[in-house]
């Protein structure tokens, strides 16, 4: 190098450039191989989904030569240290969880998200906001242990009858978690309906609640709905506030003060228990998986559905 | 053409003509521009100009609809064939944009980018090619002090002399301007203005301009395009004092555009 | 004639305008909810754990005696999680994002792959932990150890992080590649000095966001396999470990009340780290917002 370096001190820059092109094939092998390498990596996150699925699906074929999957379907008892299997019972422990969830979580977060967007100052929706999102992060495990030792307590001296684990207070907890979800993806929708159809009610003479409601709700329906089959899959897949709050004993009720169980909190229970490797039971929680799984699925695609089918163009 | 001065031509564009997706912007445009001059385009807006500058290096390739058929000769080899790489086209044909877009990085950094991405690595060649660089484009007094700051701090006129100098840092053949100053006040303006007119020294310049003073005053052809059509290319006094053709003197004239 | 009467158009005003305020004091009290949930959550927790909080606790192992019980093991056992969560998802995420917003062509693998980011973002977290307990825990063979639950939570946040690496990319302006490839850069080198260092504000506050997601996590943990009692900290990523949000869960599950003290004080350890990690996300993004 040291030799072509002199020798490059008396040519003019371009020409050095020019014979840098010449001895640099390295470039070409690098524009050739970068794509396909990061083309490798963006695949990746499709093995990760494959992987999902041929997991729990080959686990719950496992678990479905051993349990009669009608059995599974139909059966309303989970017992599974004494080989009863119905999914009803976790079923609807994970279903009594969302409607209270969403039953705290969408009117709380509607109105708020109505709040910041169509009430509040700048000031005070920059004040707030942050506020809402900290509610965002906060680790569930933490949402957990206080529906365990503050809400049950408070709730208990309401109603006498609670039980000590219930999916009252579990459910409202997670309500309360997905409250900033509803609100933000809420907001988003509604104000990406262009100022002009608000300034348009507003100039008739409209207050802003009937603008709100009129004008800027319909236009940004899609939107809202879409975010609450969000909340719904997020309020089934969650389980650190079920494990600790809401109980290990699966039920096929409605009732609200009893202690209950989820699909998520079975697998847990299981996971941190002493089931061993190939038992029915540790295949079990393979098939509660794959039924949490197409829940939130159907939720989720139900979501990206609605956003793409009703996208309002304005 | 008629090469007075026996000048070269650098680019010879032969039936050029380019397609967004189903809609054609440039119809069969042929023209010679040569070296060591200032060619100036001038046209109303959408008549195309901005695109058939883009053509010259090939910028319009970017968006992914575009379609070409004829050529672009560029000292004599079709920058439209499959072996002709399109980096090296470029490294050639230095561009200067209509908005002044200087790296988020130091004065240096943006001047020696270039040079890196081509090899040159060592210090002492880097610093030489900075400040013959900035000196070329008339901003070395100004920015000698304080060439590791952002170049966003600077003014938007010398933002653009930044852009230039990045350009000449490679030592084009040609250099590319897509209405540099149209986004300049018009102190900005007079000294890119005279910068042009320093640079056409060692290098050919084709500058895209809605303004026709500037054309007139700063370039020896003008070429006139409408709807995507070169209606008239000459002698920038033939074109602006006597126009060959009845669209052009409308142009100039300020009867529509 | 006059098809609006403005008697009763005036008479119908004033309830109109008490209905706006109404509603308006109404939806004011609804998002105070929120304010006041976490306002009672922040009080509660720090009444209950700041007495416990002490040295002895963020240097101790835990304990059968909630006095002894510390949570050194699952801060170690956490930072060790993340020093194998960080880089590998960083890498994936963003390699993935500079594929699909620099060189994918609109067509159906692309379409794809960012469907299927979308609806792996909806995916449970405890399903990922499922998918770690069966393939790096068994079919791989890895173990309850370090390195199987850094990966599991790799995949968990890496569709976050492409989201925000992507946003991140494409908010560089278009003008600035352009400047490049104008100088005969090629893609790869225009990506590399100018996209990826004007985009790395963005993707560096996206990372440290979704690596605070991942600190939290607590549920794919439990399924592959964290411990809840551990005496020795992992000194590999072949050992075995516990995190925060593991040891809070198990103290959560005592019997004996003193415990809810060791959990809060637990609880607010973590959200000391979550508080820093967010500030300096927020300190990066403040620092580097409207630079072009």
């Amino acid at each position: 190098m040291a030799s072509s370096k002199d020798g490059n001190k008396n040519l003019s820059i371009s020409e050095r450039i020019k014979k840098n092109k010449e001895t640099r094939k390295s470039l070409n092998i690098i524009e050739k191989i970068v794509p396909k390498l990061l083309l490798l990596c963006a695949i990746i996150s499709v093995f990760v989904t494959v992987g999902i699925l041929y997991t729990l699906l080959s686990e719950t074929f496992t678990f479905f030569a051993e349990v009669s999957i009608v059995e599974f379907i139909t059966e309303t008892r989970w017992q599974p240290w004494q080989d009863s299997f119905g999914i009803l019972s976790l079923v609807s422990g994970t279903l009594l969880i969302t409607v209270i969830a969403m039953i705290v979580a969408i009117p709380i977060g509607v109105a708020s998200a109505i709040f910041l967007s169509e009430y509040a100052t700048d000031k005070v929706r920059r004040i707030i906001k942050p506020i809402l999102e900290i509610l965002a992060g906060i680790p569930t495990v933490v949402y957990g242990f206080f529906a365990l030792t503050f809400i049950t307590p408070v709730l208990s001296k309401i109603i006498p009858d609670l039980s000590f684990f219930n999916a009252l207070s579990a459910g409202i907890v997670v309500g309360i978690m997905i409250v900033p979800m509803v609100a933000s993806l809420t907001e988003d929708a509604m104000s990406s309906v262009p100022n002009h159809l608000r300034y348009g009610a507003l100039a008739l003479g409209a207050t802003r609640l009937e603008v709100t409601f009129k004008v800027v709700l319909p236009a940004a329906l899609s939107g809202i709905i879409a975010s609450f089959a969000l909340a719904i899959s997020r309020a089934i897949g969650e389980t650190m506030i079920v494990s600790i709050a809401a109980g290990a004993t699966p039920k096929f009720t409605a009732d609200p003060t009893q202690s209950i169980q989820t699909m998520t909190g079975y697998i847990v229970q299981v996971a941190t228990g002493d089931a061993g490797y190939g038992t029915t039971i540790y295949y079990s929680i393979y098939a509660v998986g794959t039924t949490l799984f197409l829940f939130t699925l159907v939720m989720n695609l139900l979501a990206q559905y609605i956003t793409r089918r009703f996208r309002e163009e304005y | 053409m008629a090469n007075k001065n026996n000048k070269n031509a650098v680019f010879s564009v032969e039936n050029l003509n380019l397609w967004y997706g189903d809609d054609q912007a440039l119809y069969d445009i042929n023209m010679d521009i040569t070296e060591n001059e200032v060619t100036a385009i001038i046209g109303p807006s959408g008549c195309g100009k901005s695109t058939y500058l883009k053509t010259l290096n090939r910028m319009v390739e970017l968006v992914p609809i575009v379609r070409t058929s004829g050529q672009i000769k560029y000292r004599g080899s079709n920058i439209f064939d499959k072996s002709y790489s399109v980096e090296e086209l470029r490294t050639k044909v230095g561009m200067v944009f209509q908005q002044p877009n200087p790296f988020p990085k130091s004065i240096y950094e943006n001047i020696v980018y270039g040079p890196k991405i081509h090899g040159i690595k060592d210090k002492e060649t880097l610093d030489h090619i900075v400040e013959k660089s900035l000196k070329g484009a008339a901003l070395w007094e100004e920015v000698k002090d304080r060439l590791h700051e952002n170049a966003y701090g600077l003014s938007g006129g010398q933002q653009q002399r930044i852009c230039i100098a990045r350009c000449l840092a490679i030592e084009p053949d040609v250099i590319l301007m897509d209405e540099p100053t149209s986004a300049l006040d018009p102190i900005s303006t007079l000294k890119v203005e005279e910068l042009v007119q320093e640079l056409k020294k060692e290098y050919s310049i084709v500058i895209v301009t809605h303004n026709m003073q500037q054309a007139a005053r700063i370039s020896d052809k003008t070429a006139f395009f409408l709807n995507g059509e070169l209606v008239e290319y000459s002698d920038t006094n033939t074109l602006f004092s006597t126009p060959a053709d009845k669209r052009t003197e409308d142009y100039i004239t300020g009867r529509f555009g | 004639m006059k098809y609006i009467d403005s008697q009763k158009v005036k008479k119908r005003m004033g309830g109109r305008i008490t209905r706006n305020t109404i509603a308006k004091g109404l939806f004011f009290f609804a998002t105070l909810i929120g304010l006041f949930f976490l306002a009672a959550l922040a009080y509660r927790i720090l009444t209950q754990g700041i007495g416990n909080l002490d040295w002895e606790f963020l240097t101790g192992f835990t304990s059968y005696d909630p006095e002894r019980a510390g949570i050194l093991a699952g801060i170690v056992g956490s930072m060790w999680l993340m020093l194998v969560t960080g880089p590998v998802t960083v890498v994936l995420g963003v390699a993935t994002a500079i594929y699909l917003e620099e060189y994918a062509k609109q067509g159906r693998l692309t379409r794809f792959i960012q469907i299927n980011l979308q609806n792996l973002a909806g995916v449970p977290s405890i399903v990922f932990g499922l998918l770690g307990l069966t393939i790096f825990v068994y079919v791989l063979n890895i173990g309850e150890v370090v390195l199987a639950g850094g990966l599991t939570m790799a995949l968990l946040v890496l569709p976050v992080i492409v989201v925000s690496s992507q946003e991140a990319i494409r908010s560089v302006p278009n003008s600035l590649r352009q400047a490049s490839y104008a100088m005969g850069a090629t893609k790869w080198q225009t990506i590399r000095r100018i996209v990826l260092p004007a985009a790395i504000p963005g993707i560096l506050t996206g990372s440290i966001l979704s690596l605070s997601r991942a600190i939290g996590e607590t549920a794919p943990l439990l399924l592959v396999g964290a411990s809840t009692a551990i005496f020795t900290l992992p000194s590999g990523i072949f050992d075995p470990y516990t995190a925060m949000p593991i040891q809070i869960y198990s103290w959560t599950q005592q019997p004996n009340p003193d415990f809810q003290a060791v959990a809060s004080s637990g609880i607010i350890v973590i959200l000391v780290f979550l508080l820093l990690m967010n500030s300096i996300a927020v300190i990066i993004r403040n620092k580097f917002s409207k630079r072009y």
